[in-house]
């Protein structure tokens, strides 16, 4: 690929150019090629080692006689009653729990779908704080983990079965061996805590054993967490007007980030009556999916961030507490004129804006950015700072490395780890396994049986979230519970009940412990504002925890400012709380090298599942591998391509990553996502040979754990097949996004329409449907999508849609219903983003429909493009025809129909497809029919937003609206008449039924001089 | 080159070529109806269960109603399979002692499901919910038969596409009252010709066209 050729296309073209990947600019004859074909290259060939014609020959006999075996008899199926029916079950009909899965120690509320004691679907709980009603990729596939056939399932001690009888025989022993130095050889290591009944459990231990000490590491957790009463920023993005990050990814990022996506695409959101929106600048070093959405964005090297924010504070006259490292200051005008004209515009936005430090960077520029916020006069309205939630917070690394230093000194005879997967994830420089055989006794609490497990001597299988008691807080404090929506598949049990038996009290179950907190914590006079139903105070605290578990959540219980520093009964760790974060070492020369968590594997636990790994990761839209980013121009430099494998070496490790090119990647930076190279993750997740190397916890250190200079990046002239989607079912150049400038808008609203190709075309042949009843239709808010992806894993798990593996996505075989596309716009080196999710339009005329031989896709009297399994026989006409490329073909049996323990994960209102099926996204069909029985027999018409939809339901954003647009007064009608409504390809009289609103962008006039009319858009 | 067949074998060649389309024509009307035939459907099977349960008896002979045990047929897809309890409601009273309800009794008392033998089943790519069907007016012995005359429970209707179009195309011809839904022994007024039509106007059924899109059963 020709770089140079790119940027001399990008610069010679007539206004703005849409692209989706550095291939499509080059516009070669083999991308081209790619693209005129229905799927890529083979994809419709069977090209195992067989052969397609020995495989044809050897298979002629049972294909003609397949259609045969078809004729067999329907097998006779069983009904199995229950003995005693539970009250509240309707054999049919799912009933949903409020419950919470935990991410990084913190709550994400949910409500669990079951059908007859299976879980089934997680949304997110709609009346807690931190979700309403939006879950992340993380969340959804959290499901997909419980059913995993990989989970750890047995008590094991050195390889042998054993039971947890055993193991509370050993703990035992090795507690009374303990108790005359106090415990001073027992040590523990969580992750974050912020469960208050844990933390409770974690004090009990450490009281009777008072030379014990309670270690924490989380290899994705945030840096710069110091004990600091009230350092705890919330952000309310609901009323600011004008946001800065400073390196800060809060759309995807943190606890928060399903609160902060809604608030900050309320605030972004037009209407015809309301034309103002939010202005987003992000300094950023690796590109993000916030950086993606910002009106302005400034790409810098990590370190430079610090810097840059000491000039923006010196600007705004605040003054930074303390003085941290010097960081020389970016000389570079351009980026001094940026600078300035973002503190202007801050100052014009005095209390209505808020700048926000990122979790990566390290705690000087969180302090910059509260003084700056403390000078704007922002805290109190924009942002509060509260205290900490966690138990015990402490610098994690730094609590680690002190571990690792004690194990090393032969300090530790007992090790209990819960979670986290130390052995693969701690820092390379603490050679963290090495030193862990120096300990007599290391049991390890896991969900699987990993790398850790692998190291150490007693393994005991984790409950998973939805088979346990427990609590946690959210991002804002709110305690949330957990309940089990099922009993343990295998031996699980959950973190209280291993804990549990290191206290005197000793085997506890999880209920019990979790109840007895809570009751315990309302008894003692409690100043929530939780009420039972009637607004009536509980008679007792049993009615109270019957109240609470039902919401799943305590109102009431966030931790504000000025709030309790230590809530309830969190214990000191024994270790040194108000350790200083460590040093950034000074500019090594070289490259800068950048570590991020996976945003779709996170850091590596999620490993093993298949929805996450083949949801396409942000931007780049790899699936299955990662990948190191750099910048065009130092692939330029350094002439490497996408997929070229370099040697990176940094600080004496070395580590092998195939690079990927990315556009407004900071140009002498490096980012590595960890996660991948996983060894014992499990049949998923374990990397090949050639993939192990591909990890880059090799190369980080404890003192540096997120950025740091002096790498070296050498080519090893291997290349390493990346899978992206991102070129897959282009639109032949037609470029579907529509984007205007909120001043173009404001003055000329037509300016959306004008960017057609061509006028909608409305004379048919065919004569027209005639919708009568409901009118099913949908609206894609462009101006508030982020991107994230969570539509796909929400897709997936309601529909059960099935995983097809790295080699299919290679041949543009994945199944995804609604995906979300990418554009870049603008600029090599620092583009404009747009994300564009596409399910099925759901078109008037649809193109799908005529071609088809057999009639498997009709017209549905509501306007649905139904398709209909059983009658498909695989032709593919209909997706030849489809010219949006929504559609999917079973090329393959992908749905998994014999691992028996992913049968109850099925959503049983959703057929499981079979090879040779075309299938495609159908409005959750299933929602809509379950809808329209219910106000049948109601006797009424279906109410607006009676019918959410997978993708709408757990987008955090609310970018997706449906419903019946027969109803002049439903959400969507009313959506759709703005008038920066569009369907995408309308010239070919397809008549979408699934519209988009423009996306709107916000720049500011100082930086971004309003362009001269009839320049617009070009396409 | 000599001739080899004589010319009358044209003859034969034709028939041949007859004889083979009306052969496959044979066989695929023999596979049509062997695919609708009871065999295949499954109509009028008996099914061998763990108990000899007697809808004649209890329906017929008792007068018991159908939701009694059919407890979720009103709000679900699901009419449900009543639970042992159920049973046991009765028969710790009366008949405790009776050999043929011994798995009853051993279920009850073990916590032990029955394990039943579907009579109606259909493929699992068709979506029929009873709430729907018994809330506009089809009656349960539309589709499932004279029970209160079964003393084996066993499936009347074919339970095919056909058979469910029948009514989708033509709800007026099979609806009645909804207080006559649970009535086994209710049958169509003579003297009201225009039923049907009225009761489909006044359930505000859905169109034939929304009653035969395909996502109407298939999703």
């Amino acid at each position: 690929m020709d770089l140079s050729a790119i940027r001399s296309r990008l610069a010679s073209a007539e206004g703005r150019l849409y692209w989706r990947s550095l291939g499509e600019l080059t516009d070669s004859a083999q991308f081209r090629e790619y693209l005129h074909r229905e799927f890529p290259e083979q994809a419709s060939e069977w090209n195992d080692p067989k052969g397609r014609r020995e495989f044809l020959k050897l298979m002629s006999a049972s294909l003609a006689l397949a259609g045969v075996g078809a004729c067999t008899r329907q097998p006779q199926e069983q009904i199995v009653p229950y003995v005693r029916q539970p009250e509240d079950v309707v054999p049919g009909r799912p009933l949903f729990y409020a419950s919470a899965v935990i991410h990084g120690g913190y709550a994400q509320p949910v409500l669990v779908e079951s059908h007859l004691g299976r879980p089934t679907k997680i949304e997110g709980n709609p009346e807690h704080p931190a979700s309403l009603g939006a879950a992340d990729s993380f969340t959804q596939a959290e499901i997909l983990n419980l059913y995993d056939p990989d989970r750890a399932k047995i008590v094991t001690n050195r390889g042998e079965v054993r039971s947890w009888g055993h193991f509370l025989t050993a703990v035992q022993s090795a507690l009374t061996a303990q108790a005359p130095r106090g415990g001073a050889g027992l040590r523990f290591l969580t992750g974050a805590i912020t469960s208050p009944s844990l933390a409770a459990l974690m004090a009990e231990i450490l009281r009777a054993h008072p030379q014990a000490k309670w270690h924490q590491f989380d290899p994705a957790g945030r840096q710069g967490q110091t004990g600091d009463a009230n350092a705890r920023p919330i952000y309310h993005f609901d009323r600011a007007d004008l946001v800065v990050t400073l390196d800060a990814d809060f759309i995807t990022c943190g606890p928060g980030s399903l609160r902060y996506q809604r608030d900050f695409s309320t605030r972004r959101r037009l209407t015809d009556d309301r034309k103002q929106m939010n202005r987003l600048y992000a300094i950023e070093s690796t590109p993000t999916l916030t950086g993606a959405k910002a009106d302005h964005r400034l790409p810098v090297r990590a370190a430079d961030v610090e810097g840059i924010a000491r000039e923006l504070s010196a600007l705004l006259g605040a003054v930074p507490q303390g003085e941290g490292a010097s960081v020389p200051r970016p000389g570079e005008p351009d980026i001094a004129g940026w600078v300035a004209a973002l503190a202007r515009d801050l100052q014009a936005h005095r209390g209505r804006s808020v700048v926000v430090p990122g979790d990566f960077q390290p705690a000087a520029v969180h302090q910059i950015a509260r003084s700056m916020n403390e000078a704007l006069g922002n805290v109190g309205t924009t942002v509060t700072y509260a205290a900490q939630v966690e138990a015990a917070p402490t610098d994690r690394h730094a609590s680690l490395a002190e571990l690792a230093r004690a194990m090393d000194a032969g300090e530790v005879q007992v090790l209990m780890i819960l979670g986290g997967n130390p052995v693969f994830s701690a820092p390379v420089d603490l050679k963290f396994s090495e030193k862990m055989a120096k300990v007599g006794l290391v049991a390890y609490h896991s969900l699987y049986v990993d790398e850790t497990a692998h190291l150490s001597h007693w393994n005991l299988p984790a409950a998973h979230a939805l088979e346990s008691w427990n609590d946690a807080r959210a991002y804002d404090g709110t305690v949330t519970l957990t309940q089990p929506l099922i009993a343990p598949m295998y031996e699980g049990r959950s973190p209280h009940e291993v804990l549990a038996l290191f206290t005197p009290q000793g085997d506890r179950r999880g209920m019990q412990i979790v109840k007895d907190y809570w009751t315990a914590a309302y008894s003692s006079g409690a100043q929530w504002t939780i009420t039972s139903p009637d607004d009536e105070p509980f008679a007792n605290a049993d009615a109270f925890w019957k109240r609470a578990l039902h919401d799943g959540f305590v109102p009431g219980t966030a931790v504000t400012a000025g709030g309790p520093a230590t809530p309830f009964d969190a214990p000191s760790s024994g270790l040194d709380p108000s350790r200083p974060a460590p040093p950034v070492t000074g500019d090594q020369g070289g490259l800068e090298i950048i570590f991020r968590p996976d945003p779709t594997i996170w850091d590596g636990s999620y490993a093993n599942n298949g929805w996450l790994q083949e949801l396409p990761k942000p931007l780049t839209k790899l699936t299955w591998d990662t990948s190191a980013w750099i910048s065009p121009r130092l692939a330029e430099d350094r002439g490497l391509h996408n997929g070229d494998v370099v040697e990176l070496r940094y600080r004496g490790n070395a580590a092998k990553m195939p690079v990927w090119i990315v556009p407004g990647h900071p140009p002498q930076s490096v980012t590595v996502f960890f996660g991948y190279g996983r060894t014992r993750a499990g049949r998923v997740g374990n990397a090949d040979e050639t993939a192990r190397q591909f990890n880059p916890y090799l190369l980080r250190t404890s003192d540096a754990p997120w950025f740091g200079s002096g790498l070296e990046m050498a080519r090893t002239g291997e290349r390493y097949l990346l899978v992206t989607t991102q070129e897959h079912h282009a639109m032949e150049g037609r470029v579907p996004v529509r984007v205007a400038t909120l001043e173009e808008y404001t003055k000329e609203p037509a300016v959306i329409a004008h960017q057609a190709h061509a006028f909608p075309k409305t004379l048919t042949l065919y004569p027209d449907h005639v919708y009568d009843g409901y009118k099913w239709g949908m609206a894609i808010d462009l101006t508030s999508c982020t991107g994230c992806g969570a539509c796909t894993t929400a897709c997936v798990a309601e529909n059960n849609i099935p995983v097809v593996g790295k080699e299919q996505v290679s041949r543009g075989r994945e199944m995804h219903w609604i995906r979300v596309d990418h554009y870049f716009a603008g600029d090599l080196d620092n583009p404009e983003s747009y994300h564009q999710p596409v399910p099925c339009m759901q078109c008037e005329s649809a193109p799908c429909e005529v071609v088809c031989p057999v009639a498997a896709t009709t017209h549905s009297s509501e306007g649905l493009n139904d398709m209909v399994y059983n009658r498909c026989v695989g032709t593919r006409y209909c997706s030849n025809n489809c010219p949006y490329k929504v559609r999917r073909f079973n090329f393959l049996e992908y749905a998994d129909w014999y691992t028996t323990t992913l049968e109850p994960l099925r959503n049983p209102d959703v057929t499981v497809r079979s090879r040779g099926i075309m299938e495609k996204c159908t409005y959750c069909v299933q929602r809509i029919n379950q809808a329209r029985i219910d106000a049948k027999r109601e006797e009424r018409k279906i109410r607006d937003g009676e019918i959410v939809t997978a993708c709408q339901a757990t987008c955090p954003a609310d970018a997706i609206v449906f419903g019946d647009l027969n109803d002049p007064n439903s959400r969507v009608t009313q959506v759709k008449a703005q008038q920066r409504n569009y369907g995408v390809l309308e010239d070919l009289n397809t008549r979408p039924r699934t519209s988009y609103l423009a996306a709107i962008r916000n720049p500011n006039p100082e930086l971004e001089p309003a362009r001269p009319a009839g320049q617009t858009e070009q396409h | 080159m000599s001739q080899i067949f004589h010319r009358h074998s044209n003859i034969y060649s034709r028939l041949s070529i007859l004889g083979v389309v009306l052969f496959a024509l044979t066989l695929a009307g023999v596979v049509a109806m062997l695919h609708l035939s009871g065999y295949n459907t499954r109509q009028n099977d008996y099914v061998e269960q763990p108990i000899q349960f007697s809808h004649a008896h209890h329906v017929g002979g008792m007068g018991i109603d159908c939701r009694y045990c059919h407890t979720t047929v009103e709000e679900s897809s699901f009419a449900n399979i009543p639970p042992t309890k159920t049973c046991m409601n009765c028969h710790s009273q009366i008949w405790t002692g009776a050999p043929i309800l011994e798995p009853v009794r051993a279920s009850f008392r073990d916590n032990t499901p029955l394990t039943w033998t579907r009579v109606h089943d259909l493929p699992d790519f068709v979506y029929f919910n009873h709430s729907i069907h018994v809330k506009q007016g089809v009656g349960c012995a539309t589709c499932h038969g004279p029970v209160d005359k079964m003393p084996l429970m066993y499936q009347q209707a074919p339970l095919t596409m056909s058979w469910c179009l029948d009514c989708h195309r033509n709800p007026a011809r099979y609806i009645r009252p909804r207080d006559q839904v649970f009535n086994m022994a209710w049958e169509r007024p003579a003297d009201d010709p225009e039923l049907g039509a009225r009761l489909v106007r006044d359930y505000n059924i859905g169109s034939v066209e929304q009653l035969t899109s395909c996502s109407t059963c298939h999703r």
